[in-house]
């Protein structure tokens, strides 16, 4: 799948604006260096990807772009501006949406509204409006109902629109994930993983979306992922990280015959 | 009713009138106009269009493919799921003297060509990206290709669109230049008559190529009429259309009667949503294959299964009652005061409940063909209180062969014949028929179309089967090619043992082998969902469907299956040489990404045989393992192989016997 999807939709992108910009990113737990000195940046509409072995540091630097961690030192530009240190929810309202390596659903409310739930940082009718449900209330919601329908019916998830997500199976509820993130409109999306745990059907089905998600609504992607046939086929650039150092950056190719990403992956005889 | 006495009295003006289906539009257009002719969920929510939008749609439609270059006698290739715009697009064809030919969108792509390049489609509609992924992918072996239309446009965005077109973008066309196109459309429409040919059908090919079968307005408009006649279908009645729309029955329902009628066409979400979208339609007039209705039961057993315990002895209670008394009542017989209160009641606390939850509460007529139906299955819709019927059909007829009347339904047989229809069994026992709805040809066919049509309009349907004296019902045995005779001399139905065997939910397919051999012989694929729920319930575990395939507590579950079977067949003075003496269970489900069945999801013997010869070999080597490395194709055309030894089990004969006794 992944091939065809690159030999014949996808011009290469990432020649647009920095949409955003880490400068010198350190970040520490305690005595722990997790993140030391890491600098790089994201352009409009690319696919970016961060790799590294185990315990690299991938997370943690997701975490800091999504304002949950808040690095020692370095610098954060989103957008042109500085990015000062904020909550995530703060983070999320500047148009950062993610998914999370352990999918961090609703169990208990159905894909639709777990979708909804999405949309709540565009949601500008009062908590007393919503509950009465009048007025410019209820016309809000409508809107955002055919957003909400609009990502369902991108991800071809309308047979679980009613089921409450925890009693789907795990590709599934990877997909609402997905859904749930869009329903935000990112301009940056942040995916964690997303193909962690799934098989081979259910990758190429989660790489189409992505790609498409990429193509159609002009979404800026980060992700993590540790499938390198994925990242290699679905990128635009690639990061590489090895103990919370940054050890390459650069396209697919440059990628694969960088001797330091070799030597980490593969180990070297020293 | 008024609208009753408008209907009557239009079906007989119109009988003469009207000769093709676009000529049908018009009619609907004027006489319904704000009546629903298509609905189609999208976004969440039932959007749809009434007759007189549905005509203004198919014109511009037809105008635009005018402005693409569309000639006389272009065939134009439609693909893709059930969608409003593509049952639109076949009729913008017929507008403007083009063929519309709809093919199976699961058709891998290699299969699509040959289809594509036997009629040499000018023109494709696809109803999305995977399907123009397909489309060109052959694009280099077909040079009669001029143009493609997309009606999802949703990934599409990147290609290269001098030879491709968005479909709501040439019907956008067609209406701006409506004034240039509009005197064309109306000369090509009026040349149209009743002998134009109105849709070419590509057959399932269980043997051979696939053939594509010629129907004329002609055809299909008498088949229409006279089934709709047959079961009073109306204006006000509705359908559901899943099924494949290459297949020749999806046509006659959700374009031959519903144009006659002017009934409404419902097209769900997408197909996984099926289920939910029926209950919320809740159709009328209902179709589905054996198996649809199969899986459903299996379900409803399932969930029951996992109930309370009062639910469940409610459930019991009232089932056992339906299945004494509802078929009956469902006849009109009379029944006891009792026996009524109690299906009443029955009816209060399940069966309607049941029917809505299914979706089956406003069916007035419920269809199932295809292949033969097991008794318990059919009885148990029947004792709901649904009118289930059975008909038998072919492409090469517009459907109808036979079909049973309400208050003659029997599970065993097909029925009466259609209204117009001739039916003759010659010697061998072959049914042959003849009627309005006789195909014309098979298309650059002439060979096949003079040996399956006669100089006096007889068609060999290829099935054997015999009229039982004491209901005048066509009961259908097998397919006449594959009754034969075993090494001994008896009689071997391959097909009739199989529906049997099918009959028991634990088994979702089965392969009978015995044509000249010293015995019978069968491979069994067993039924996920009702065995992988048992092994559940009775802690039985398992990693793969393979695992639970070779479970040697399975294997003894099928063993009792397959004695029953060969028990029923030991009544049988004519068949109870078809005892099934050894049998194995496959580690994979025939599939047809594997070719081991059709399209229509029917078996396909000879390449089975060959496929699994070293299975065959081994049943009559008398060996009681075999080791099998079989290829399997994945869904995007990739393909692997999976290994795996199976057992051969013995079902002795002596069993059967003992059983009888």
């Amino acid at each position: 799948m992944s091939d065809k999807a690159n030999s014949e939709a996808k011009p290469k992108n990432g020649s647009g604006e920095i949409l955003m910009e880490l400068k010198g990113i350190s970040l520490r737990f305690g005595g722990v260096l997790a993140i030391s000195d890491v600098s790089f940046d994201i352009k409009e509409g690319e696919i970016r990807a961060i790799i590294g072995p185990n315990g690299a540091g991938k997370s943690s630097m997701l975490n800091v772009i999504s304002g949950f961690y808040h690095p020692q030192e370095g610098e954060i530009w989103f957008r042109g501006e500085r990015r000062p240190s904020m909550r995530p929810h703060r983070v999320a309202a500047q148009g950062i949406a993610r998914t999370f390596q352990n999918i961090a659903l609703f169990k208990r409310m159905t894909t639709l509204d777990n979708i909804m739930t999405g949309r709540m940082t565009l949601m500008k009718s009062s908590f007393a409006a919503q509950a009465l449900w009048w007025g410019p209330a209820e016309r809000e919601e409508t809107e955002h109902r055919e957003k909400a329908e609009r990502i369902i019916d991108f991800l071809g998830i309308q047979a679980i629109r009613k089921i409450p997500v925890g009693t789907l199976p795990y590709g599934l509820q990877k997909r609402v994930e997905l859904g749930r993130a869009l329903a935000a409109e990112p301009k940056l999306l942040l995916l964690d993983e997303p193909m962690a745990g799934m098989n081979v059907e259910e990758k190429e089905d989660m790489s189409r979306f992505i790609l498409d998600v990429n193509d159609e609504f002009g979404t800026t992607i980060a992700l993590i992922e540790h499938d390198m046939g994925v990242v290699m086929d679905i990128s635009d650039r690639i990061v590489v990280m090895d103990y919370g150092k940054k050890i390459g950056d650069g396209r697919p190719a440059e990628i694969r015959n960088n001797q330091h990403v070799i030597d980490a992956y593969l180990g070297v005889a020293h | 009713m008024a609208g009753a006495q408008k209907r009557s009295k239009l079906a007989t003006s119109m009988a003469h009138d009207l000769l093709t289906i676009p000529e049908l539009l018009s009619r609907n257009a004027v006489e319904f106009g704000n009546a629903p002719a298509n609905r189609e969920k999208e976004f969440g929510i039932w959007q749809s269009w009434t007759w007189s939008e549905v005509k203004r749609e198919t014109e511009d439609l037809a105008l635009g493919f005018l402005a693409l270059g569309v000639e006389e006698g272009d065939h134009i290739a439609v693909i893709g799921r059930n969608r409003p715009h593509l049952y639109w697009s076949m009729l913008a064809a017929q507008m403007i003297g083009a063929i519309p030919v709809p093919l199976y969108q699961d058709a891998v792509a290699f299969e699509m060509a040959y289809a594509l390049d036997h009629c040499g489609a000018r023109y494709v509609v696809a109803g999305d990206q995977e399907q123009v992924d397909k489309v060109l992918e052959l694009k280099e072996s077909l040079p009669s290709l001029r143009h493609i239309a997309y009606l999802d446009p949703r990934g599409m965005r990147k290609y290269d669109h001098s030879k491709i077109a968005d479909l709501r973008e040439v019907q956008k066309r067609g209406r701006a230049e409506s004034e240039k196109f509009g005197p064309e459309l109306a000369r090509r429409r009026d040349r149209i008559k009743s002998d134009t040919t109105c849709v070419m059908l590509y057959t399932s090919g269980t043997t051979g190529r696939p053939k594509g079968v010629v129907l004329s307005h002609g055809n299909i408009l008498e088949a229409s009429r006279s089934s709709s006649e047959f079961d009073s279908l109306r204006q006000t009645d509705s359908v559901l259309a899943y099924l494949p729309m290459a297949w020749v029955g999806d046509f006659i329902f959700s374009i031959g009667q519903a144009y006659w009628c002017g009934f409404c066409v419902n097209c769900p979400e997408s197909a996984d949503t099926m289920m939910t979208d029926l209950k919320e339609i809740g159709p009328t007039y209902f179709f589905a294959p054996p198996r649809i209705f199969e899986s459903i039961l299996t379900s409803v057993m399932i969930r029951m299964e996992d109930a309370s315990a009062i639910k469940r002895r409610m459930f019991k209670f009232f089932m056992d009652h339906a299945a004494e008394y509802g078929p009956a009542l469902l006849s009109g017989e009379r029944l006891s005061a009792r026996n009524r209160l109690l299906y009443w009641l029955g009816d209060l606390c399940v069966y309607g409940p049941l029917r809505n939850v299914l979706g089956f509460t406003n069916i007035r007529v419920g269809y199932t063909a295809g292949e033969a139906i097991g008794p318990e299955i059919f009885d148990f819709y029947r004792s709901l209180g649904i009118n289930l019927k059975q008909l038998y059909g072919q492409t090469e007829a517009s459907v109808f062969i036979t079909q049973q009347p309400d208050g003659e339904v029997y599970s065993e047989t097909v029925g009466v014949p259609s209204p117009g229809v001739e039916l003759r069994i010659d010697d061998k026992g072959e049914v042959f028929f003849r009627s309005p709805g006789t195909f014309e040809k098979y298309y650059k066919n002439p060979e096949s179309t003079a040996a399956a049509k006669d100089a006096e309009g007889w068609v060999a349907t290829g099935d054997a089967g015999y009229i039982e004296s004491e209901t005048g019902h066509l009961r259908i045995i097998d397919r006449a090619k594959d009754v034969g005779k075993t090494a001994s001399g008896s009689l071997f139905a391959p097909k009739y043992v199989e529906n049997k065997l099918k009959f028991f939910p634990n088994i979702l397919e089965a392969v009978v082998f015995g044509n000249g051999r010293p015995f019978c012989t069968a491979v069994v694929n067993i039924d996920l969902a009702a065995v992988g729920n048992w092994a559940e319930r009775n802690n039985i575990a398992f990693a793969s469907y393979q695992d639970l395939a070779q479970n040697p507590q399975v294997y003894d579950m099928i063993h009792a299956n397959v004695a029953s079977v060969n028990e029923s067949l030991s009544e049988d003075e004519k068949l109870a040489g078809c005892a099934i003496k050894r049998f194995v269970i496959l580690h994979k489900e025939l599939d047809a990404d594997d070719g081991e069945l059709t399209r229509t999801r029917k078996v396909r013997r000879g390449a089975i045989e060959e496929k699994y010869s070293e299975i065959v070999d081994a049943f009559y080597g008398g060996r009681d393992k075999v080791y099998l490395e079989t290829e399997v194709a994945y869904e995007d055309g990739r393909k692997g192989s999976i290994a795996a030894t199976l057992n051969i089990r013995d079902v002795k004969s002596t069993e059967a016997l003992a059983n009888a006794a």
